[in-house]
């Protein structure tokens, strides 16, 4: 098998045991990444030099305990919204598009400390605002699975990446779907923690009470391996947790006998793709097959989600994005005359249409005499949705459902249409707006091949349950990668099945 | 003209003394080159987070319960939006929905009797920077040092009728945030700063008129100015049939007048929100009780201390602890010298005698305790004499001179020298034989004028008893040789 049609895990374990040196595993990766970028494009910044110095300095350090961990010497990709020191940090838009951050994310350090090396910054969405990654301002990223499509978005980049066969595993963000759906258009497997459960000091902010960092790979266990290297609390974020437990990567094993996964009646009606639908829904029957209680269920106020997000996350980003106003740092417009100028000028110019749209929603919804009626309303359903999944989790362990409504759509078809764009997040923002962890991973394929994802949902801190379950489904299914090659986990015993 | 009322409430910023900013471990040091006290958070940059300083909210709370506020157990900050380049998120955390102290109120004294102020709100925020402008590259910079330093604002209810009013509640008001330890409270540089909400009705009314608000005064004496020149203009404009528009008005002190800032249309929509960076802060009850228990010794426990501790007078000790500044620079000497009646005489009658000569308050004494306290051993020990120690003490407080080292170069030591002494006196008594002969003659007064005599030759430096006892001693061995 080729190296780079590895499992992060088990890649780990061969540069452990010695097989497979840092640097061959690095080289063999940037190898692909110069195979491949021309077509689908999935980084913004590939750091080659830095890899390839910073493979030997690893290998030095395994060699000398100093790394440990399971992902040692484990090439990964980082979203470009993911602050590293020195590093051009752009959130793929004209405003930063030379920025270089004099302090790394916190999840940087992490990775850092745990002996992976960081091959370079994956394309996105501008400033993660939109769910196909075209609105990049440095281009978009094709979907390896047909090119003439998009990864979906906002890390559309890291989810191709990992594709693609161009990173074993990338930390994304999701703010309303962010990891999840790009990764259910690319066939890789992601989760979203809970919120707290990954400091987000050094996390470029698009919506700070719905952010979360969390990991894309080719499966549920290099996403545990990731994540677990990645929790934890920060001091530098006060919404950052000290949670029990975890030890993502020990959740694996276990099955699913007696757990109750509800499914949700609302979930499957309106715009769902019929054979989305039906992917999930066998999914749904593995799960019962193997051991689960599989029932629908009712959760209330689903279809004021995505309103109630767009006002929170837009009121929120036209805060956070404020601070880019050509004052301090990032782009400044040439040639103006006063204050007010610089400020109109260089927004207008350093922003896209999507963000300025955005901001535009934000600081209406805010402004006086309207926070009320958008905002203050908004936050009610905020906490409704979060009540109605209470009420769900007290018969369930998880809520079961598909990631997005369709698989991957043509490049092109997304942006003219906002609102339509906005929809196709009807799964994905609640679990945001109730800070609930939920994992998406592949259940099939549609006839014109593109995968399909399935998205469990869990209580507040039920990762270990999540991955648990999706490691149970997982392993009915030999996944088949058109550009990476077949993944396998390395340890035989997947059934030959093929999903759908 | 009709009678009017003066109806006037205070926003009152208070930069807290922490040593450390309010969302980062930055300095809050006065001064420093620009942009030396700052950090990525301070600044705003992309993926920063602020965390909540708790000294902050203790400071905070220590402020509230001294003002009889409720504590919010459970407040939480806000964002407020607006553009400018000293404020680098372009946005201000704040407190607007649940402010961290509520419904409070101090008691003043005026001359028309005692009266209690209500405190409407404590609420913590951050500081702006500073721009500055060069006038030789003609551009504005900025200075982010004064970024994230942490400020309280007291907003007061529209309780005060008067200018003597409103500079009574900033008095007391300052005395009780310095003795906290919460802020030096000083105007000047920029630690304490008040803006004035004004308006008039007809004496009678219960309807509050429209108010202006007036910021920009750099002293107590100047906002007395301000609120005595608002309310004249009110007045004018309404007894000229005109009508108030409210507004955000800038005071001239230099011209005793005021300039229309911006109208309440012009006002910014600050589209405030709850800070999603930052989570509730609860404030428990033993953490308030431990807020509590560390209270220091306010006026009121000082003031009898001075009397039954130290054996100062009630009024001495009334104007000691009047200005903290005082009280502290008097518990430092007394505690360096161990007499604390003597540097309670110091203060009370020079360092006063000179702050006034100055124009000063007692808040600018820039006295330092070690050098007064070696005065008053030098005094005690017979070094010099209280006439020099005078001249000592102007230069102590005008130039901060070691008095030691100024009384040896300025060769001001009293003479101890005995043998010199005696010589001087016998020399002295010499040439002025009436002087002496109506001393032996029984006229105790001619001592007094050979005393004077000595001292001159001496120039001020003998000890006055010792020269008095030299002559008593010289003029009778004259009675006995003759």
């Amino acid at each position: 098998m080729k190296l780079t049609g590895l499992t992060a895990v088990e890649l780990g374990r061969r540069i452990k045991s010695g097989e497979i040196g840092v640097r061959e595993a690095v080289e063999a990766q940037l190898d692909a990444i110069s195979a491949k970028e021309d077509k689908y494009h999935c980084y913004i910044t590939v750091l080659r030099e830095e890899a390839l110095a910073r493979a030997d300095e690893v290998q030095k350090g395994i060699r000398e305990g100093r790394y440990t961990s399971p992902l040692a010497g484990v090439p990964v990709a980082v979203k470009d919204n993911i602050c590293m020191r020195g590093v051009r940090t752009t959130c793929a838009s004209k405003m930063l598009e030379e920025f270089r951050p004099p302090y790394s994310a916190a999840v940087v350090e992490k990775l850092e400390a745990a002996g992976t090396v960081i091959l370079g910054k994956t394309n996105m969405d501008e400033f993660a605002m939109g769910s196909t990654t075209e609105t990049s301002f440095f281009g978009e990223t094709k979907n390896p699975w047909d090119i003439t499509r998009v990864p979906g978005g906002s890390s559309g980049g890291a989810a191709a990446a990992v594709a693609a066969g161009e990173a074993f595993a990338a930390l994304g963000s999701d703010t309303g779907g962010s990891i999840r759906q790009p990764s259910a258009f690319c066939g890789v497997t992601g989760i979203k923690p809970t919120y707290g459960t990954v400091s987000r000091y050094g996390l470029i902010a698009y919506a700070s009470s719905l952010d979360q960092i969390g990991p894309i790979a080719r499966n549920v266990e290099d996403c545990a391996a990731l994540l677990e290297l990645i929790a934890g609390r920060d001091e530098r974020d006060s919404t950052s947790v000290t949670r029990e437990g975890p030890a993502f990567g020990s959740a694996l094993s276990g099955g699913v006998r007696g757990m109750r996964i509800g499914i949700p009646r609302g979930y499957f009606s309106g715009g769902l793709d019929a054979e989305v639908k039906d992917a999930v829904l066998a999914a749904a029957g593995v799960l019962q097959e193997q051991g689960a209680e599989v029932e629908e269920s009712e959760l209330e106020a689903v279809d004021y989600a995505i309103p109630a997000y767009y006002v929170i996350a837009s009121a929120e980003a036209g805060s956070n994005l404020s601070r880019y106003d050509g004052v301090k740092y990032g782009y400044r417009a040439p040639g103006c005359g006063g204050l007010q100028e610089v400020y109109k000028k260089t927004r207008s110019e350093g922003f896209g249409e999507e963000v300025r749209r955005r901001m535009l929603i934000g600081a209406f919804v805010l402004s006086s005499g309207y926070y009320d009626a958008y905002y203050g309303k908004a936050m009610k359903v905020r906490e409704v949705i979060r009540q109605g999944f209470d009420r769900a989790f007290e018969r369930y362990d998880m809520l079961l459902g598909p990631t997005a409504p369709t698989t991957a759509p043509k490049l092109g078809a997304s942006l003219g249409d906002p609102l339509k764009m906005y929809l196709g997040d009807i799964y994905t923002v609640a679990v945001n707006l109730a800070g609930l962890p939920a994992i998406s991973l592949p259940c099939g394929r549609d006839r014109a091949g593109l995968p399909i994802g399935l998205q469990l949902i869990g209580r507040p801190f039920g990762e270990r349950e999540l991955i648990r379950a999706a490691r149970s489904f997982e392993q009915t299914r030999q996944w088949r990668l058109p550009a990476a090659g077949c993944i396998s986990d390395g340890r035989g015993g997947a059934a030959e099945r093929e999903a759908v | 003209m009709k009678n009017y009322e003066t109806v006037i409430g205070l926003e009152v910023h208070v930069e807290l003394a922490t040593k450390t900013k309010i969302f980062c471990g930055c300095t809050t040091q006065f001064g420093g080159p620009p942009n030396t006290h700052c950090c990525p958070v301070c600044t705003g940059m992309p993926g920063t987070l602020p965390v909540l300083n708790r000294r902050v909210v203790e400071f905070a709370v220590a402020a509230g319960l001294a003002t009889g506020c409720e504590i919010t157990g459970n407040c939480r900050f806000d964002r407020k939006n607006y553009f400018y380049p000293d404020l680098p998120k372009a946005y201000q955390i704040s407190q607007l929905y649940l402010p961290i102290c509520r419904n409070g109120g101090i008691e003043i004294e005026t001359e028309q009797g005692a009266k209690r102020i209500g405190i409407h709100e404590i609420h913590m925020e951050e500081d702006a920077g500073k721009l500055v402008h060069d006038p030789q590259e003609d551009c504005t910079l900025v200075d982010y040092n004064r970024c994230g330093v942490p400020l309280i604002e007291i907003v007061s209810d529209p309780d005060m009728r008067s200018a003597g009013e409103a500079v009574a509640y900033l008095e007391k008001l300052r005395l009780i945030l310095q003795y906290l330890g919460v802020s030096d409270c000083r105007m000047q540089e920029g630690s304490l700063r008040a803006d004035i909400n004004l308006s008039v009705r007809e004496a009678g009314s219960t309807q509050l008129g429209t108010r202006t608000e007036m910021k920009n005064m750099n002293s107590f004496r100047a906002i007395a100015r301000a609120v005595e020149g608002e309310r004249k203009r009110q007045i004018e404009v309404l007894e000229s049939g005109g009508r108030i528009v409210q507004e955000t008005r800038r005071w001239d002190d230099g011209r005793n007048t005021s300039f229309a800032m911006r109208s309440k249309e012009e006002a910014q929509d600050y589209r405030y929100f709850p800070e999603p960076d930052l989570v509730p802060v609860v404030i428990s009850e033993d953490w308030l009780r431990e807020i509590k228990a560390r209270e220091p010794e306010l006026r009121d426990a000082k003031m009898l201390r001075y009397e039954k501790e130290y054996g100062i007078p009630a009024y001495d000790a009334a104007i000691l602890t009047g200005s903290k500044r005082l009280a502290d620079i008097f518990e430092e000497t007394a505690a360096l010298c161990g007499n604390p009646k003597e540097a309670s005489n110091w203060l009370m009658v020079e360092a006063l005698r000179l702050l006034r000569e100055a124009g000063q308050e007692p808040e600018e004494l820039a006295l330092e305790p070690a050098k007064l306290a070696a005065l008053i051993r030098l005094v005690e020990a017979g070094t010099v004499n209280r006439t020099t120690a005078k001249e000592v003490f102007e230069k102590i407080f005008r130039e901060q001179v070691d008095p030691e080292v100024y009384i040896k170069e300025n060769g001001l030591a009293m003479v101890q020298d005995d043998g010199l002494l005696r010589e001087t006196v016998l020399r002295v008594i010499d040439a002025n034989p009436q002087s002496a002969a109506d001393f032996l003659g029984g006229k105790e007064k001619a001592l007094g004028f050979l005393v004077g005599q000595t001292m001159k030759v001496l120039r001020g430096k003998g000890n006055p008893e010792r020269v008095n006892a030299l002559l008593r001693e010289a003029l009778g061995q004259r009675t006995a040789e003759s």
